[in-house]
């Protein structure tokens, strides 16, 4: 079912923090349709990776080309707007919002209404907001905390948290959702529940990007999966291949090959 | 006449505009964490363009109709004040955005004093005084005696104050407004222009300065180029008192000291034999906050101080 359309492209892609490199020449191809993994060691860069795909960071150089344009240097609302979005590896949502409005800011820069109409609550207005509720219980309804709309977003359990980060990164109407950790504290029913959902949201044409410690998840979700080390691909490849791969073994047990 | 009714209707008067000003510093607050010492100075601006747009219209429109003539007023008072607050973000707090917290904060008050010092040159060092557009009616209320001006200041704070609890609360402005202020960072990767609506948030603060600087002007009769420091600074105590960057907290901060100043100010000269009198009444802005800091350090309405990445 892999459409070999690319829809993100990293060519080269270096990024320095003081004298630590935390990026080497990373590049990597996402195609459209796809369940990418990316794994590696603690530090190996993953997350500074997200973050330079995401606009947080600028990349010292490198191409980034996403949906055939390039997205070096957009702010990250830009990037956003584009069509990648993104969780976080610890749970950023707005706190003291309820679990909707969090949905309903996600679908901020999807909607037209600009700060005249919001604040003189004209008509169009009105009738966006209205589709804008709509549409956020469904995503609430989607990712299956309906029910918990109306709560505080500190009020929700764990497992809840991270279901409405995605449900407000799916709000955004991304081509490509980009996944840190998502099963990170979960236990093992919440992570199968999390698998299914990610499936269908593949199935409903959003490619995934997906960074987890769970290698179990990895390999049985995952089309193709990248491994950093050091901030360097050290391999990219359907997963049965890449847990057989000497370099990922010896970076991941950090001695010699048995 | 009850003198305790009087005094609380002068406080909710004074209030009224406390709360006005007040909203614009937790509002700016809240978003940046930056205590915008100039709020008060673009009060001043507001009071004194609206005088200078009034004088203009009387002598090149003298059969102008009253209303029509502070409508027009407000209008270029709530423009100009609105301009400025977007260029001040623009050009002296946005550069320091990142910078240790003290920058932005002698910034603004290096504004503040530049604020006075441009009003000065422009309106001169002397006291101005307003022209009385409608003739003054006074109304007999619970044995106090209120003017037709202070009832319209506190039905215009009370639309303007509900209104902007209606836009935080209920719009998309609103939300992208509180999502900004609990993260920057997350509320671009949702795809909100931060900058934007940082230069909203200033827009909306200044454009209620605007008017809070009108209604001073039409109450007091007098402006000058000063006036928004005191303003401004007791205005700020306001929204302390209620907790700084909670927009109840600052409407209820900003009630509450007027009505303390003026209770306080009306009995100041009884409870100390005459020794101290109503001119004092600036004091009490200051030991209700020492007060309240010493006890509820967040302020009436405040919450703990939300973590800061």
């Amino acid at each position: 079912m892999i459409l070999h359309m690319p829809l993100l492209e990293l060519t080269k892609i270096n990024k320095n923090f003081g004298g630590v490199q935390a990026l080497n020449d990373v590049s990597l191809t996402i195609n459209e349709g796809e369940i990418y993994g990316l794994i590696g060691p603690n530090g190996a860069g993953k997350t500074t990776l997200f973050n330079v795909i995401t606009g947080v960071y600028l990349p010292n150089n490198g191409r980034i080309k996403f949906d055939a344009r390039s997205i070096v240097g957009r702010k990250p609302h830009q990037v956003a707007t584009a069509g990648i979005a993104r969780t976080f590896q610890n749970i950023r949502l707005f706190q003291n919002m309820t679990v909707m409005e969090n949905v309903m800011v996600g679908m901020h820069a999807k909607t037209s209404t600009g700060s005249f109409g919001a604040i003189f609550n004209t008509k169009s207005a009105r009738h966006e907001e209205k589709m804008i509720r709509t549409q956020s219980m469904r995503w609430l309804d989607y990712v299956g905390i309906l029910t918990e709309a109306d709560n505080l977003a500190r009020n929700l359990s764990y497992g809840d948290q991270r279901r409405l980060e995605i449900a407000r990164a799916l709000a955004t109407r991304p081509k490509l959702l980009a996944l840190d950790e998502p099963a990170a504290g979960m236990n093992a029913i919440e992570t199968e529940e999390l698998k299914g959902l990610i499936q269908t949201i593949r199935t409903d044409g959003v490619s995934i990007l997906l960074i987890e410690h769970d290698v179990k998840l990895i390999m049985n979700l995952c089309d193709r999966v990248a491994v950093l080390d050091y901030g360097q691909k050290i391999a990219e490849d359907v997963p049965q291949l890449v847990r057989k791969d000497p370099n990922v073994i010896q970076a991941y047990i950090g001695g010699e090959l048995p | 006449m009850d003198i305790f009714a009087q005094q609380i209707l002068n406080g909710l008067v004074l209030g009224s505009v406390y709360a006005l000003v007040a909203l614009g510093y937790t509002m700016v607050y809240g978003i940046l964490g930056l205590i915008n010492f100039a709020h008060g100075e673009v009060v001043m601006i507001g009071a004194m363009t609206a005088l200078a747009v009034v004088s203009t219209l009387l002598s090149v429109f003298p059969e102008m109709h009253p209303f029509l003539t502070i409508l027009l007023a407000g209008l270029a008072a709530i423009l100009v004040c609105m301009s400025l607050a977007f260029f001040i973000e623009r050009l002296a707090y946005r550069p320091l955005r990142n910078a240790p917290r003290l920058a932005p904060l002698i910034t603004a008050i290096g504004i503040s004093i530049l604020l006075q010092n441009i009003a000065m040159i422009i309106w001169g060092r002397k006291y101005k005084t307003v022209p009385q557009l409608f003739p003054t009616e006074t109304f007999e209320l619970f044995g106090a005696s209120i003017t037709s001006v202070q009832i319209f200041i506190i039905l215009i704070s009370a639309v303007l104050m509900s209104g902007l609890l209606v836009i935080v609360h209920f719009t998309k402005l609103g939300r992208a407004m509180r999502a900004t202020s609990e993260s920057q960072r997350v509320a671009g990767l949702m795809g909100i222009n931060v900058n934007k609506i940082i230069s909203v948030t200033f827009m909306i603060g200044a454009g209620l300065a605007a008017v809070a600087g009108i209604l001073i002007a039409g109450n007091y009769s007098v402006v000058h180029y000063s006036m928004g420091f005191m303003l401004g600074l007791k205005a700020f105590t306001a929204a302390v008192l209620g907790g700084i960057g909670n927009l109840g907290g600052a409407v209820l901060g900003g009630l509450l000291l007027g009505l303390i100043e003026s209770i306080g100010a009306g009995y100041i000269g009884d409870l100390t034999g005459g020794f101290l009198g109503s001119h004092y009444q600036d004091v009490f802005a200051f030991v209700v906050l020492i007060v309240v800091l010493v006890f509820r350090p967040t302020g009436l309405m405040g919450e703990r101080v939300s973590e800061r990445a």
